[in-house]
């Protein structure tokens, strides 16, 4: 697919998905510009700061999609970084779904006229570009979401993210890695399993554990569902695009006062389907983008868990270790040290842990109320736009 | 009366010196007439003018009626000397009243005098003109014999028979629709004054509607044509006016009527004559007849004569129901009984009047059962008689006061206009008073047997049905054996039958296995909406309602169970082939169209069937995908619902499950939108694609005829060569049989293209129609699609708008 560059235009909408950022001046970042080659899409990641930790106060740097997942995996790794929710990664660019539609319209060009065909082309364009837009904007989150954590934000590698002005050319993972990959994360559920038997000593994760598990199964089904509501909306506003084209034909061949009537109605059509496209993508990304947002923040909540409950277990083993040396009266201290040291790192990882799932409720009821604000406003305009709409045109009819 | 004219075969031409005597026989006869009245003091006053118009008139008249009479001199004499005593005792009845209503109106007794005496004036003089001597006396005998009638009786009886003996002229009962329309003319105008104008409009008309008449009929017209010009140079300069006033007529008898008047007009002492006469004989004759219930109605109307239209609706349809109407026994279709019959059946009182009124009718009733040409003639000819009638009542307001009788008489005529105005100019609403609603379908039987009743109510007004509501049940096969009877009457005539929805197997079979689930209910509810449009097509259209078959559909209790309507029947499948040797020749018929008007409407059809096609197949996925969203946001509903179940935040929580609820509402809203899409537009969509299938149905029949009139063209021409090498080869035994069927085939050739012009002029008014009742509904239909989308999007407002403060009371 052709290069398409985004403007400075959708600056504002950028922060509709999360919106819980410490509004830090010290570090503002944003993505300005983008360019989609092929398969790659290029982000321009620009910098505001006042830190002292960067060389200058205001810099650009080209990256990618992979530098992005890159800088996710390295924080994920990072042993410090354990205690702490790691911002979800931005989801693999997906051009896909608009341009199977396009293929298929290319297909179809015979059997529609040149206008309703330019439209829907014209449709599909939209989609394509709405579709970069927010692919663009949850990029943007990501390293939003880094730059107002008072901790990542000092993260060395992300500095170096934003800083390094040549590319990061990232070593793309080989298939051992990406099998490696999946082992772990095979061996992650299976000792999820295994430690899930492990009895919970402290009640507020044993809560927290047990609503995020179910709140993650509901609104992931909740997005599912929600990406087929906004897909079918899509569907009946692309029929519109037909009515209306065919409507149009059918007066152009009418001779009677009906085609008055026809042409009113192919226009009525037309707005409509305009409005109720706009619906569709409001709905789309006031809601379903805020609760696939969220899923995948849970299940950053999650593995914060996970790795907490992990700890657990190793003080536990250490415990046992412990019990073990003094039973047999061998390594003791080392035992003892190592039992100390697991007893930190989970009282670390608790302490830190039940900060960021507080703060993680908090985010979320905000960023939730703040969307459905949004979308109940967005449907009532577009409702009222269509009753204009519907009513400039029943009097018309009326009249004549 | 008019036994006696149909028994005469068509008059010999008449040698034209003969006239000036019974011009002179004439004005004696007015002379007696006179004398006889002076007793009667009522007439007296009147009698001075009235004579002084015969004797202007009369004068004027005699020069041409030598021309005019030529033909039905053999037919006049008989008929009025055998029908003399049937005269004189029909007239005693009515006599009695039209003493009442001379007594009635002594305000302005002159007008009625004259009116009385004026006709029987000219009705005289029109005898006189006959060659004939003997016709005149007979008349004059007959008022003279009768003490108790006055002359205007005389005359008045005297004027449908003149009427009854021209319609007799032609010789086959076939041949005998234009003088149908004589007599019809005669009869509508009613006055004898004016017969010679009838007359005379009559043979213009004739001439403008190329309606093909007998030769007889040509030589009586033009003649006639003369004499009116001779006779009435008033009347002629006062014409032109009148016309401008009036729609551009087809109509011969709009003419009449405003030379009357004109006439009244420029000759002072006449003037009142006719008026007067119009308003009171006309109406006492139509009066009877039609009953006393339209009489408001007609007084109403008479003044205002698009309201007219309106009020008197029903008194049309009656009136056009007594045409061909099956419940209405009493018209006997055959010409010569009509108006002995007519006379029996109607009020004695009007007597002549019925006779009058019945040639009209039976005028009509030969034009449904033959052909359409002559139905388009009643119809014009119905169409001026409002206008008349407008005109009497303009001239002479008094007379509705004068008695019942009139006002329904003034109602004939102008059920007649209705009818006219309804068929010719649809822009006016032509609301047929007949309402009909298809509720309450329901399965009987079980298994594959299984079928769906439907029960047909009807509400209605019209007279032709006997009761105001009604309801039957109907099952689907029935109706589509009502439309198998219909199109198998009237569309190869060129009219467009509303189809009914087609069966459909797959749907039926849903429901036969009786899965009450919601689409087979959504099945059966569409088919009954669309059976619901069906009928209701079919009863606005003028004539298919004026159908037998259509009545007793809608009110007989049992309907004879259609078999033909089996899909996998004998003749279904006899249908199938008959489809499809009709495609085959359809393509094989090579039409060179003479008339770009009918180009240019079957490609409209044409294309515009592609379009709506197409357009039903999109509207149709819409009401796919606008169903998948609303299920799909019912399972969003469900999915947030739960979501909110689970959220710890109790503010959240609950506006989570505030937005689940919304979200249900959103369903039902989808759910609703696509079934108005479906029901509204959807259903719109494909009923057009129906009708306009029917709309070239009626293309097709018109190729059909032309077909037929190009094919027996050829084959005369083939005659004609056979006959030409047989001329040659000198075989004079053959020559006779060639020539013979040459004139068959001349015939025939002349039928078929009449035939093919019938059908044309149908095909296009039809198509006319069809165009504005298009317009009307589709219009109505898309305005009632808007306005329930219009009402989802104010829900959807409302709805959103309940839930703003929900979601802002997260904290």
């Amino acid at each position: 697919m052709s290069s398409t560059a985004l403007g400075e235009s959708d600056k504002d909408k950028t922060r509709s998905v999360s919106v819980d950022l410490n509004n830090d001046a010290s570090l503002l970042i944003d993505i300005p510009d983008a360019l989609c080659e092929r398969d790659k899409v290029k982000f321009t990641v620009h910098t505001k700061t006042t830190l002292s930790s960067f060389q200058k106060p205001d810099f650009s740097v080209p990256r990618q999609h992979e530098d992005f997942i890159w800088l996710h995996d390295t924080l994920v790794e990072t042993e410090d970084y354990a205690g702490l929710i790691i911002p979800p990664a931005p989801p693999k660019p997906d051009f896909e779904s608009p341009r199977e539609k396009m293929h298929k319209l290319g297909e179809g060009e015979a059997t529609m006229t040149k206008e309703e065909y330019s439209k829907m082309k014209q449709e599909l364009e939209a989609e394509y570009l709405a579709v970069f837009k927010k692919t663009v904007q949850v990029h943007e989150v990501f390293l939003q979401r880094l730059s107002s954590h008072p901790i990542l934000s000092k993260d060395r590698n992300f500095q170096i993210f934003l800083e390094y002005d040549q590319d990061l050319t990232v070593r793309r993972k080989n298939a051992k890695e990406m099998f490696g990959g999946f082992f772990k994360n095979m061996v992650k559920t299976a000792d999820e399993v295994i430690i899930s038997g492990i009895k919970e000593v402290d009640d507020f994760f044993e809560q927290e554990k047990t609503f995020l598990l179910d709140y993650y199964s509901k609104i992931k089904d909740s997005t599912l569902k929600a990406e087929k509501m906004t897909r079918s909306h899509k569907n009946v506003a692309d029929d519109y695009i037909h009515i209306s084209a065919t409507l149009n034909s059918l007066s152009a061949d009418d001779s009677t006062a009906v085609k008055k009537h026809m042409e009113k109605l192919a226009d009525l059509f037309e707005k409509l389907r305009k409005v109720e496209g706009r619906v569709a993508s409001d709905q789309e990304l006031k809601l379903t983008e805020l609760l696939r947002y969220y899923m995948r923040d849970i299940q950053a909540a999650k593995d914060l868990l996970y790795r907490r409950a992990r700890a657990l277990a190793d003080y536990e083993n250490s415990n046992k270790a412990l019990d073990k040396a003094r039973l047999k009266s061998r390594d003791i201290p080392q035992a003892e040290e190592q039992q100390q040291q697991c007893l930190q790192k989970f009282d670390k990882l608790s302490e830190s842990g039940k900060k960021e799932l507080t703060s993680f409720k908090g985010r979320r009821v905000v960023a939730f109320r703040k969307n459905l604000i949004e979308m109940a406003e967005l449907e009532i305009k577009h409702a009222k736009n269509n009753v204009t709409l519907l009513q400039g045109c029943i009097d018309l009819m009326k009249t004549h | 009366m008019a036994t006696g004219g149909s028994e005469r075969s068509s008059p010999p031409p008449f040698p034209d010196s003969e006239d000036q005597d019974p011009a002179e026989e004439c004005q004696g006869v007015g002379a007696d007439v006179s004398d006889e009245e002076d007793g009667d003091e009522s007439f007296l006053s009147a009698t001075g003018p009235s004579m002084n118009t015969m004797d202007s008139a009369l004068p004027l008249s005699s020069e041409p009626s030598e021309v005019l009479f030529e033909p039905p001199v053999d037919l006049l004499q008989e008929p009025i000397l055998k029908t003399e005593p049937e005269q004189a005792e029909a007239v005693t009845d009515p006599l009695d009243e039209f003493v009442d209503l001379v007594d009635l109106s002594d305000d302005m007794p002159s007008a009625q005098a004259v009116a009385a005496e004026s006709p029987v004036v000219e009705v005289e003089a029109l005898i006189s003109g006959t060659p004939s001597d003997e016709p005149c006396e007979d008349f004059v005998d007959l008022s003279g014999s009768d003490s108790d009638l006055s002359e205007e009786e005389a005359a008045l009886v005297e004027v449908p028979a003149d009427s009854a003996g021209f319609s007799a002229d032609p010789q086959d009962a076939i041949a005998a629709i234009p003088p149908g329309d004589l007599a019809t003319g005669s009869a509508v105008e009613e006055e004898p004054s004016p017969l010679i104008e009838v007359d005379i409009s009559q043979s213009s008309a004739s001439g403008e509607k190329q309606h093909p008449q007998p030769p007889s009929d040509d030589l009586l017209f033009d003649p006639l044509a003369d004499l009116a010009d001779a006779v009435l140079p008033p009347a002629a300069i006062v014409k032109k006016p009148t016309q401008q006033q009036q729609p551009p007529p087809l109509d011969l008898f709009e003419d009449d009527p405003s030379d009357l008047f004109g006439e009244a007009r420029h000759a002072k002492s006449a003037k009142q004559l006719p008026s007067s006469l119009f308003g009171e004989v006309d109406e006492d004759i139509f009066g009877e007849p039609l009953g006393t219930t339209a009489k408001k109605a007609v007084n109403v109307a008479s003044r205002e004569q698009r309201e007219s239209v309106v009020v008197t609706k029903t008194s049309v349809l009656r009136a056009r129901g007594n045409v061909d109407g099956p419940l209405n026994n009493n018209y006997e279709k055959e010409p010569t009984d009509i108006f002995s019959e007519e006379a029996v059946t109607i009020a004695p009182s009007a007597a002549k009047a019925p006779a009058a009124a019945t040639s009209s009718r039976t005028n009509g009733v030969r034009a449904a059962e033959e052909g359409d040409i002559f139905a388009e003639a009643t119809v014009e000819l119905s169409l001026d008689s409002p206008r008349t009638d407008r005109k009497k009542n303009a001239t002479a307001p008094k007379p509705s006061t004068s008695g019942p009788t009139l006002s329904s008489a003034a109602d004939l005529s102008k059920t007649h206009s209705a009818s006219l105005e309804e068929l010719e100019e649809e822009e006016q609403e032509d609301n047929f008073d007949v309402n009909i609603s298809v509720t309450n379908p329901e399965k009987i039987g079980d298994g594959m047997n299984a079928y769906m009743a439907y029960k047909v109510s009807t509400q209605t007004s019209l007279a032709m049905f006997r009761n105001k509501t009604f309801t039957v049940r109907r099952r689907f096969s029935d109706f589509l054996g009502l439309y198998e009877k219909l199109t198998d009457k009237h569309a190869p005539a060129g009219f467009i039958v509303p189809p009914p929805p087609e069966k459909s197997i797959l749907g039926m079979t849903k429901v036969k296995v009786g899965k009450e689930d919601s689409s087979s209910a959504e099945f059966v509810e569409r088919r009954r909406a669309a059976l619901e449009r069906y009928l209701q097509r079919v009863v606005c259209h003028p004539s298919l309602l004026q159908d037998p078959d259509v009545r007793e559909f809608l009110e007989r209790e049992e309907l004879p169970r259609a078999v033909s309507t089996q899909a996998l029947s004998g003749a279904g499948f006899l249908k199938m082939l008959n489809k499809a040797t009709d495609a085959v020749s359809k393509m094989t018929i090579k039409m060179n169209e003479s008339d770009v008007w009918f180009e240019e409407k079957l490609q409209e059809a044409e294309a515009a069937d592609q379009q709506f096609r197409k357009l039903h197949g999109l509207v149709e996925s819409l009401v796919v995908h606008r169903k998948e969203l609303s299920l799909n946001t019912a399972s969003f509903s469900k999915s947030v619902a739960m979501l909110g179940s689970s959220e710890d935040n109790t503010a959240l929580s609950r506006a989570l499950s505030q937005l689940a609820e919304v979200e249900d509402k959103m369903e039902q809203l989808h759910q609703e939108q696509a079934s108005c899409d479906s029901f509204c537009f959807a259903e719109l969509i494909a009923d057009y694609i129906r009708l306009l299938g029917s709309v070239r149905g009626s293309f097709d029949h018109r190729m059909k005829a032309w077909q037929r009139w190009q094919d027996a063209q050829t084959t005369l021409q083939k005659k004609r060569e056979s006959e030409a090498k047989l001329l040659w080869a000198n075989k004079p035994d053959k020559l006779q049989q060639a020539k013979d069927e040459i004139a068959e085939w001349e015939a025939k050739v002349t039928q078929y293209e009449g035939d093919f012009d019938k059908v044309s002029a149908t095909v296009r008014k039809e198509v006319i129609r069809f165009e504005k009742e298009k317009v009307k509904n589709f219009k109505r239909q898309i305005i009632s699609y808007l306005e329930a989308q219009l009402l989802a999007q104010q829900q959807l407002i409302k709805y959103w708008d309940a839930f703003l403060p929900e979601a802002k009371a997260i904290a």
